[in-house]
């Protein structure tokens, strides 16, 4: 080790990786991890999700977690946008297009988009 | 993409309740189902709940999972990592509710929620045996620092603002400890880390080595810089494989990152270390005995001064710090002494870390800032006394310390406050005491510890320390005088005052802080001959209630010796004889009372 700045590249190199440690961010993005979810593709939406969030440098900010059955199985992949003081967001039917589209405008850009949410859909 | 992580104590006790096994499972079951891509497995260095153990820890949700056996794991993989779906029944409980609902993160639970993580930061958090992970955590960025941007001096001034005062025990001023050895001009100076945990009772040296290895290694490259020294040595005793083990592998990768070795951070400072493995005697822990015994010869301690600090080690001017001391330094450089001298007391500032041990619910490890009331290191995060029993003291400082009574339960825990007390810090173990300890079968333990232990150089520790012993033999016999106490008391001031090294100096304290607080105990032994907690055999009487005898024989058929007899007795109500026992033959073994199914049975 010869320099602070090779020092500082290993721990940047590594800090996505121990950063799921740290606790629950202020953002929690949860997908619903049940029967009828990973029969619907929740794994492809949730593999994005992580990928995507990683990229954009946003895993200091966004938790991306699992659950269980939310109880609207035919609305399966369902990921749901939790932020401290703001209402919850629902989106239905993910694929993982969609799910690169949400990280990009909604976490990031902070825009909901309405035409993926439960609200959106023409029940 | 990992998008989970699956943390699994392998700190000494998960490991010997069976993580190991847990851990094997966990990669079985995790490859079985396809996720070896998205989760991954970490071994980790101890939580401090070891009580619970194996502990495992799911992030990023925290969830934490006590007491995994290796058949849970299948439905943690398949619940919890394939369907998000957390596992109750294995989930942590301390809230108090009747069941778990949901998650339960370990920062929730009580246990944690008093603590103050600083020594203990990354125990448990991060794979000790990747210095990568210890670099994410800011590891060696304060070694960085130091030797880019600081003189000696600046490094020195800095601990000593902080406050910090040596854990090994004796609370000496560690900033002022490197301050007398800096100046001494020398072709070698020497760092050493005593990692030669002694205490009964005392695991958190073994915790920190096993749990953050690197921390050490950082520490002492500080100090060794401070001082002027490029050697050090690390004195381990060699019951902790798994810290031995770990040490070693993290010196090794040190030395491949050019953290250890020659001209580190390009500054010119070389420096470098060697374990050293103690085998096992308690004198060792005593700094100049411990330096003897790295030279190479019997682990005697010799007179001070001259001092560690101009003639230590190979007569070379040294400084010697405790494991916990060292694991401090990293923070204090980083986040400033103001930050460390924020927590804790106005004399002991920083946290300390406490072995709890003994009859507590949460056995394990905490760490809480100085100036924590006994009570809530008891009550809030030891859980309390189990089954309902009554709190009676607490031990600390193992055979070189004394105790703390229920009456000082609201003692703010610092080093003046306990030596105040009679009692000491030393190295953190707590050992807690409930109606059912005998005080001065207590006070005998820890003196067959020191007889045995005492390394024989000096007379007053050699002698003295049996002559006390047989006195609280002939005390729990029932053969003792009043006037014994006041020739303990006279034997244990002689042998503090005249003993050569601080073992002898305390190793009658367990005796003088019992008679003090507990003098009618040692009266009750002494004058009415009973033992008032029921523990020295010798002042024991078993006897059967014949009213309540139903004259099954049970008893009888149990005793080894065969004194339970048969009498002519029946009492109202009953169709068989009542048994009594002849007390002449009687052994005391306690088995005809826990036959009993009638509670006809009594000892007092």
């Amino acid at each position: 080790m010869k320099s602070l700045a090779e020092l500082k590249a290993i721990k940047e190199k590594m800090k996505d990786k121990v950063i799921l440690r740290e606790g629950a961010n202020d953002v929690r993005v949860v997908v619903g991890m049940a029967t009828c979810g990973i029969a619907a593709g929740a794994r492809p939406v949730l593999n994005t999700l992580v990928e995507e969030v990683n990229a954009g440098g946003l895993s200091d900010k966004v938790t991306v977690s699992q659950t269980g059955c939310i109880g609207i199985c035919q609305f399966e992949p369902v990921v749901e946008v939790f932020e401290a003081g703001k209402e919850k967001v629902t989106y239905v039917k993910m694929t993982p297009e969609k799910a690169k589209r949400v990280v990009e405008e909604h976490l990031k850009g902070g825009k909901v988009i309405g035409e993926y949410t439960l609200g959106g859909q023409n029940l | 993409m990992i998008r989970s992580h699956v943390l699994i104590c392998g700190g000494t006790g998960c490991t010997s309740s069976g993580s190991k096994k847990v851990q094997e499972e966990f990669r079985k079951n995790i490859e079985s189902l396809g996720l070896a891509d998205e989760v991954k497995l970490v071994q980790t260095g101890c939580f401090g709940l070891c009580a619970l153990g194996p502990v495992v820890i799911i992030h990023p949700e925290g969830t934490f999972y006590s007491r995994v056996k290796p058949e849970d794991v299948k439905e943690i993989v398949e619940e919890h990592l394939l369907k998000g779906r957390i596992v109750e029944r294995l989930v942590y409980n301390d809230t108090g509710a009747e069941e778990v609902v949901g998650n339960v993160a370990l920062g929730d639970t009580a246990f944690y929620k008093s603590q103050n993580r600083v020594v203990l930061r990354n125990c448990g958090v991060i794979n000790p045996e990747s210095i990568d992970e210890y670099i994410a955590m800011d590891g060696y960025a304060a070694l960085g620092k130091v030797l880019t941007e600081w003189k000696p001096e600046d490094v020195i001034k800095c601990v000593t603002d902080s406050g910090l005062r040596g854990r090994g025990g004796g609370g000496f001023p560690t900033g002022f400890k490197w301050s007398l050895c800096a100046p001494n001009k020398a072709p070698q100076k020497y760092v050493v880390c005593n990692a030669d945990e002694g205490d009964p009772g005392a695991f958190m040296d073994r915790s920190v080595l096993e749990g953050d290895p690197h921390c050490i290694i950082e520490a002492m490259a500080i100090a060794g810089y401070a001082i002027g020294a490029t050697k050090g040595y690390v004195y381990v005793r060699a019951e902790y494989p798994i810290a031995v083990s770990r040490l070693q592998k993290a010196i090794d990768q040190a030395r491949e990152y050019g953290l250890l070795g020659k001209n580190i951070f390009d500054s010119g400072f070389d420096f470098d270390l060697e374990i050293r493995l103690g085998a096992g005697a308690f004198v060792c822990g005593e700094e100049t005995a411990l330096m003897t015994s790295i030279e190479g010869n019997r682990g005697e301690p010799r007179p001070r001064p001259p001092y560690p600090a101009v003639k230590g080690l190979y007569n070379s001017p040294t400084v010697e710090n405790n494991v916990e001391t060292f694991a401090n330094i990293p923070q204090i450089i980083l986040r400033g002494p103001e930050w460390f001298a924020s927590m804790g007391t106005e004399k002991s500032k920083g946290t300390k870390v406490f072995a709890l041990g003994g009859k507590i619910k949460h056995t394990g490890l905490v760490e809480i800032p100085m100036g924590t009331t006994l009570r809530t290191i008891i009550e809030d995060i030891g859980g309390g006394i189990p089954n309902g029993k009554k709190f009676k003291a607490a031990q600390t400082g193992g055979p070189s310390g004394g105790c703390i009574p229920a009456s000082l339960m609201d003692t703010e825990v610092d080093y003046d406050n306990l030596t105040a007390i009679g009692c000491m810090m030393g190295s953190g173990g707590l050992i807690v005491m409930d109606e059912d300890n005998c005080m001065v079968d207590m006070a005998k333990f820890f003196l067959e510890f020191t007889v045995d232990e005492s390394c024989g150089k000096c007379t007053p520790c050699r002698v003295g320390t049996r002559r006390l012993l047989e006195i609280l033999e002939k005390i729990t016999k029932g053969n003792g005088t009043l006037e014994d106490l006041d020739r303990l008391e006279e034997l244990c001031m002689y042998i503090k005052q005249n003993s050569l090294c601080g073992l002898g100096q305390t190793a009658p304290n367990p005796v003088l802080a019992t008679l003090r607080f507990f003098r009618d105990e040692y009266i009750a032994h002494v004058t009415d001959k009973k033992c008032p907690a029921g523990v020295c055999k010798d002042l024991l009487t078993f006897t059967i209630d014949k009213d309540k005898c139903i004259g099954c024989g049970q008893c009888a058929r149990n005793c080894p010796v065969n004194t339970i007899h048969k009498t002519d007795y029946v009492a109202e109500g009953h169709k068989l004889p009542s048994y009594e026992i002849d007390p002449s033959a009687c052994v005391k073994c306690g088995a005809c009372m826990a036959n009993c199914k009638f509670k006809a049975i009594s000892k007092q």
